[in-house]
């Protein structure tokens, strides 16, 4: 399973938000968003990854880009995660129907049964770029956000 | 939107903290003072025949202390001893409030309130900033991080790996 590549459209999707209201297709229009998929809540990698990402959140968000935590565990697992790292990115659940979305995404571990460590940045519903490591132990620097940005910007 | 895109690590200059034998092969460690695999890192490599250049990776979400560490630490090294207070700081990473700070600078004869002086100088806290975004850009996504040769490594240096670099 190959995550999707840039000029793909996004596929029909929902994710659930911490709020428990859902994320899906339609809240792409018009917007650049970046999807950061990982495997667990609390693993080691994960807690590294995301708080380095809280560092430059204010850069990622400066010219209005949307960035998001997507994993399999439930919302209420991923608020605990977030609060416990003091991290403020938001995140969205692929529980129920588990991995569903990630799969969609061409971005779900079936070994692991869990989402592998990818990106992806949309620009209004359309990959604009996207990354995806050999496997899910090799771990993305917030550079290829900023990347992928650079490349939503000029896509 | 280009702050942070990939770059490859600066070479080190002429401001960086290096030290180990002339000629030996350089490690560029990106650490903060507050973890404790950076600790481990750090005794590794002054154990290895290697020279070490230090860089700081400080995130303010890690550790409430990261960042005040390293720019002690640069203070420091206005009055010569950044290094003294590398190896004070990973000594006992349990103890890095203000007073902890101030005992060591006692400890190793710094003069207390000029340290406390420069650590209040923006020029520090952007030193230190500018080591972070270097290792953001170069794709560091975890503490510590080194380069040896061309290549950015995650984690602690393998000890075998460095007792064999001459």
């Amino acid at each position: 399973m190959a995550v999707l590549a840039p000029g793909a459209p996004a596929p029909e999707f929902s994710l659930q938000r911490e709020d428990g209201e859902a994320f899906t297709r339609a809240d792409l229009a018009g917007r650049t968003v970046v999807l950061v998929f990982y495997p667990f809540a609390f693993s080691p990698v994960c807690t590294d990854q995301l708080q380095v990402y809280e560092e430059a959140l204010g850069e990622i968000t400066a010219d209005g880009a949307e960035i998001y935590g997507v994993s399999c565990d439930a919302p209420y697992s991923q608020t605990a995660f977030r609060e416990k790292l003091g991290v403020t990115i938001p995140q969205l659940s692929d529980f129920e129907p588990k991995g569903e979305a990630s799969r969609a995404f061409g971005a779900f571990f079936a070994p692991g049964g869990m989402a592998t460590r990818a990106l992806v940045v949309l620009k209004d519903g359309v990959v604009a770029w996207s990354w995806e490591g050999e496997h899910p132990g090799v771990l993305p620097g917030v550079n290829l956000v900023f990347d992928g940005l650079q490349a939503a910007a000029s896509a | 939107m280009t702050g942070l895109t990939s770059a490859p690590v600066p070479p080190p200059g002429p401001d960086d903290h290096v030290r180990g034998a002339a000629g030996a092969p350089l490690v560029i460690l990106y650490a903060d003072f507050t973890c404790p695999r950076c600790a481990l890192a750090a005794e590794r490599l002054r154990a290895a025949p290697v020279r070490t250049c230090f860089r700081h990776l400080a995130l303010a979400t890690r550790h409430r202390r990261a960042v005040p560490a390293a720019i002690a630490a640069e203070a420091a090294a206005r009055q010569d001893a950044f290094w003294a207070f590398h190896d004070a700081l990973f000594a006992d990473q349990g103890r890095l409030d203000d007073p902890h700070l101030w005992e060591r600078c006692e400890r190793l004869g710094l003069d207390v309130a000029r340290f406390e002086a420069d650590r209040r100088d923006p020029a520090l806290a952007e030193r230190v900033t500018r080591d972070v975004r270097g290792a953001l850009r170069a794709g560091a996504a975890t503490t510590p991080a080194y380069v040896l040769g061309d290549a950015l490594h995650q984690g602690v240096p393998d000890a075998e790996r460095l007792s064999s670099l001459s």
